[in-house]
């Protein structure tokens, strides 16, 4: 493909092991699967942090102004170990940040896309190699932004993960507001670049680079997914961009375009605007809207493959999924207007918005009919990733369900902002997003390794994973029902909220419990990639190309033999052979006209 | 008991349970007393209240349907127990258009059914006895780091003439009235929620807005500003004092009274 892979080409044992082959095998690598794992590995450490932070934002609703147990005096000295408010912004700002653009967004696209989109089409590599180093090597200068942001005296940047102007753009708005904000900024940009280096290259590779015989109804709706989140991407990414830059422009040049004339913040000199704020709110949610199904997206893809192969049966609708999944993608443009409805935008677009908004609901409803009949008449094998996937379906309902409520205009008014709408980004993003990711990394783990992770502890880290998210998620619609607002450091001097300590205790030790569950996980993931059973080729009995290539897939070309494409990727159960599987690249047998995929 | 019959259970644990929570908040007393929409002193709250109760019942039997299902396929065709061949199917046409235009169908009722609850609480300003002059508003509520300033228009009915009465935090109003507040920042976002009024708005720099709304019940409420809006965000709170007409009047000339003393004091300190 080119030069430097003749390097990686895995001789990198004896003589042939110098610092320069091993800086292009594993650090500078243009190999897709090595770039794949370098995502996948990175993000799990960030999953790590955002977890943490979430658990210190937990520790403040549970136990406000109380002394943090162990690491407090530590980490707040100067406050005798609480938490202060300024703390608070920084810590919801931070876990936002980094669980949205350095593990949701990285891992499916950089993690999965990178490792699954030239396996599942039968390619030797992405399109462009370099790009693709070039898009996992641009998250550095991101990390080291956020990090500077994170830590900069006296407080991180807390203008919540939207930055909403002015309180993001005036610097003497927040403690945070200081550099950190700039840092921040920064950051999220630089994200932005390694996203769209990726989702070109996704998008030529797909369409480009499929193996003989591979039409593109005759992808798996994994790529399909990634694909069109790499269009996603493509189009809405730039509007971010420029809203940042133009952030950056305010805060650090004076120029005013979210800022109106006469604004005095904290005391400080009057500001020459001119500018909306609004503006900013617009420009961030028609990318951040798509962004959200950007998250959804790969992982419904990745969990029709999981479901189908484990029911032992064809998707049910193959063509509707696809369509749904474009169609979710188109609609997803016109509806970031419902962040806004209480915004103080013109009312009648909010009822645009409404409807658009109420439509969106309906590709998501069709994907999960069509889930739940893909095991209907199935033999189901409930496996680790298949039960992960399971989850998803069932966990995604209620995330879909509650959106229904804040599309209602009306309700929206008094559910906006409100732990309701926590609930319900959580149950798609956490119970939905996550669920897939862990998953798919069950179900892959054995491609990418050679070896397979063990069942039984897969099986506990999913069981009580599981029990404490829902403990953790579904009360959290509860309180949203009663009013309870995001982002306070301390709600309980309401008198409307004070009542509501109990549960939120009850919540904090389940958020404990399901952060603790994943150390099952990390000692099972380690473990099994040294010591773990060793497996074949295909140890799912799986169709699609990935399983046809070694596991793990021969150095820098992934294939030992060129794969030529026959059907479609779900044909398990199929009567025209004995198997219950029939991969895509196996021959019909001799007699049997070859199927037009059945649809 | 087989491992597919145990996980087909926890999934069905997930519609018992999820509808279980929802019964035990909306039914009053229990270990969830208290915990669900909170008292609505508003007019025009019912139809929001009914509006989520509606949506709730209608989501509600998707959620038990969908999940029961997902139960019932897992239980059934576990392949432990299933001696049946797969049922090797690509799909149903007609499954796919009924499924496609009924949910359509649904989420369209909902989105033409909630428009005027929407018009009426955001678009239909509210007009004098005559029908056709604007209400005037009451007062002026200032959203600023991290405290509500209110500035009320006095009898001349303008804001920012020499008879405005000046309140910080503390909004008192006459029950049974329609209310029209103008709503402003002076510095960052924040948003004037009601959540007993189901009334939020966004306050944002540089526009004046107006919000409108009629009690009916007397009492003091709380005022949350539900838009973060820095360090201090979560103590930016007011309150809403819901007076009879003659309260309201009384409290009013003292606060005038209160006011002008004050005032009168710095006057003659120069």
């Amino acid at each position: 493909m080119n030069t430097s892979s003749a390097a990686s080409h895995g001789h990198g044992h004896g003589e042939g092991m110098s610092l320069n082959h091993f800086i292009s095998t594993y650090v500078f690598s243009k190999d897709h699967k090595m770039i794949g794992l370098q995502f996948l590995f990175t993000t799990l450490l960030w999953f790590i942090v955002g977890g943490l932070l979430a658990l210190g934002i937990r520790w403040q609703l549970a136990y406000p102004w109380s002394d943090m147990p162990i690491i407090g005096g530590r980490l707040f000295s100067a406050e005798g170990g609480q938490i202060s408010p300024e703390f608070y912004t920084t810590l919801f700002t931070m876990h936002a940040t980094v669980m949205i653009f350095f593990v949701i967004i990285p891992i499916l696209a950089g993690a999965f896309g990178n490792y699954l989109i030239p396996l599942m089409i039968g390619a030797d590599d992405m399109a462009f190699p370099t790009l693709n180093m070039l898009s996992y090597w641009f998250m550095w200068p991101a990390f080291v932004c956020i990090g500077i942001s994170f830590l900069t005296p006296p407080y991180g940047a807390g203008g919540g993960w939207t930055s909403y102007p002015p309180l993001s753009a005036v610097r003497a708005a927040a403690p945070g507001s200081q550099m950190a904000q700039t840092w921040w900024l920064m950051g999220v940009t630089l994200v932005g670049i390694s996203s769209m280096m990726g989702s070109v290259n996704y998008m030529t590779t797909i369409i480009q680079m499929r193996a003989p015989g591979l039409s593109m109804f005759r992808l798996p709706l994994t790529i399909w997914s990634m694909f069109i989140t790499a269009v996603l991407q493509a189009f809405a990414l730039p509007v971010l961009t420029a809203g940042g830059f133009m952030q950056i422009l305010d805060r650090m040049l004076g120029t005013g375009f979210f800022l109106p004339e006469g604004l005095v913040v904290n005391n400080a000199d009057m500001i020459t605007g001119g500018g909306q704020p609004l503006l900013w709110q617009h420009l961030f949610w028609f990318y951040s809207h798509p962004a959200v199904y950007i998250m959804i997206l790969p992982a419904m893809g990745m969990v029709s493959d999981i479901l189908s192969c484990f029911a032992r049966k064809p998707i049910f609708g193959y063509k509707p999924m696809v369509y749904s999944i474009s169609g979710i993608a188109g609609l997803g443009f016109i509806v970031w207007g419902h962040h806004m409805f209480v915004s103080g935008m013109n009312p009648m677009l909010g009822m645009t918005f409404m409807v658009s908004t109420m439509m969106i609901a309906l590709p998501s409803a069709v994907k999960v009919f069509n889930w739940l009949c893909t095991i209907w008449g199935g033999k189901v094998e409930f496996t680790t990733p298949m039960l992960f996937s399971l989850s998803f379906v069932s966990m995604f309902v209620i995330g879909g369900l509650s959106g229904i409520f804040m599309a209602a205009t009306p309700v929206d008014i008094f559910i906006h902002d409100t732990y309701y709408i926590v609930a319900h980004f959580h149950y798609v993003l956490f119970c939905g997003t996550a669920m897939a990711v862990m998953g798919a990394i069950y179900f892959w783990f054995p491609k990418m390794f050679g070896r397979a992770m063990n069942e039984t502890a897969g099986k506990w880290h999913f069981f009580l994973t599981f029990l404490f998210m829902n403990g953790t998620f579904y009360l959290m619609h509860i309180l949203g029902a009663v009013g309870f607002p995001r982002r306070l450091a301390d709600p309980y001097h309401y008198e409307t909220f004070k009542h509501l300590l109990p549960m939120n205790r009850f919540i904090t030790w389940c958020a404990v419990g399901m952060v603790t569950s994943q150390i099952i996980f990390a000692v099972n993931f380690f473990y099994s990639i040294f010591k773990g059973q060793k497996v074949g080729r295909n140890p799912w009995r799986s169709n699609t190309l990935e399983w046809f290539a070694p596991s793990p897939p021969v150095g820098h070309g992934n294939f030992d033999a060129q794969p030529i494409v026959y059907r479609g990727p779900y044909e398990y159960g199929s009567p025209e052979v004995d198997t219950d599987n029939y991969p895509q690249t196996e021959p019909p047998p001799e007699g049997v006209e070859p199927s037009d995929d059945g649809h | 008991m087989t491992v597919g019959r145990f996980w087909s259970l926890l999934f069905l644990l997930v519609p018992v349970l999820g509808v279980a929570v929802f019964v035990f908040a909306v039914v009053p007393g229990g270990i969830f007393d208290n915990h669900w929409l909170p008292e609505d002193i508003s007019q025009h709250g019912k139809v929001i209240d009914d509006l989520f109760m509606f949506i709730l019942y209608l989501t509600g039997v998707i959620f038990i349907v969908t999940g029961a299902l997902l139960f019932w396929f897992c239980w059934k065709y576990d392949a432990e127990k299933n001696p049946e061949p797969v049922k090797f199917s690509h799909g149903s046409h007609t499954l796919e258009i009924v499924w496609s235009i009924l949910p359509a169908a649904i989420l369209l009722f909902i989105a033409v059914f909630q428009m005027d609850a929407w018009a009426e609480n955001k678009m239909a300003y509210p007009t004098k006895d005559d029908g056709k002059t604007k209400k005037p508003a009451l007062a002026l509520v200032t959203g600023r780091q991290f405290e509500w300033r209110i500035q009320y228009a006095g009898p001349d009915e303008k804001i920012g003439t020499e008879d405005d009465l000046h309140v910080v935090n503390d909004l008192h109003i006459p029950v049974n009235d329609e209310v029209v507040l103008r709503v402003q920042s002076q510095d960052v976002l924040h948003s004037f929620f009601l959540p007993n009024v189901r009334i939020k708005h966004d306050l944002v720099p540089g526009m004046q807005q107006h919000v409108w709304f009629q009690t009916k019940k007397t009492g003091t409420y709380d005022i949350v500003c539900a838009e973060l809006c820095g360090w201090g965000h979560y103590k930016m709170r007011g309150r809403l004092i819901v007076e009879s007409k003659d309260d309201f009047e009384v409290w009013y000339a003292n606060a005038v009274q209160e006011q002008n003393r004050t005032s009168n004091n710095v006057d003659s300190d120069n």
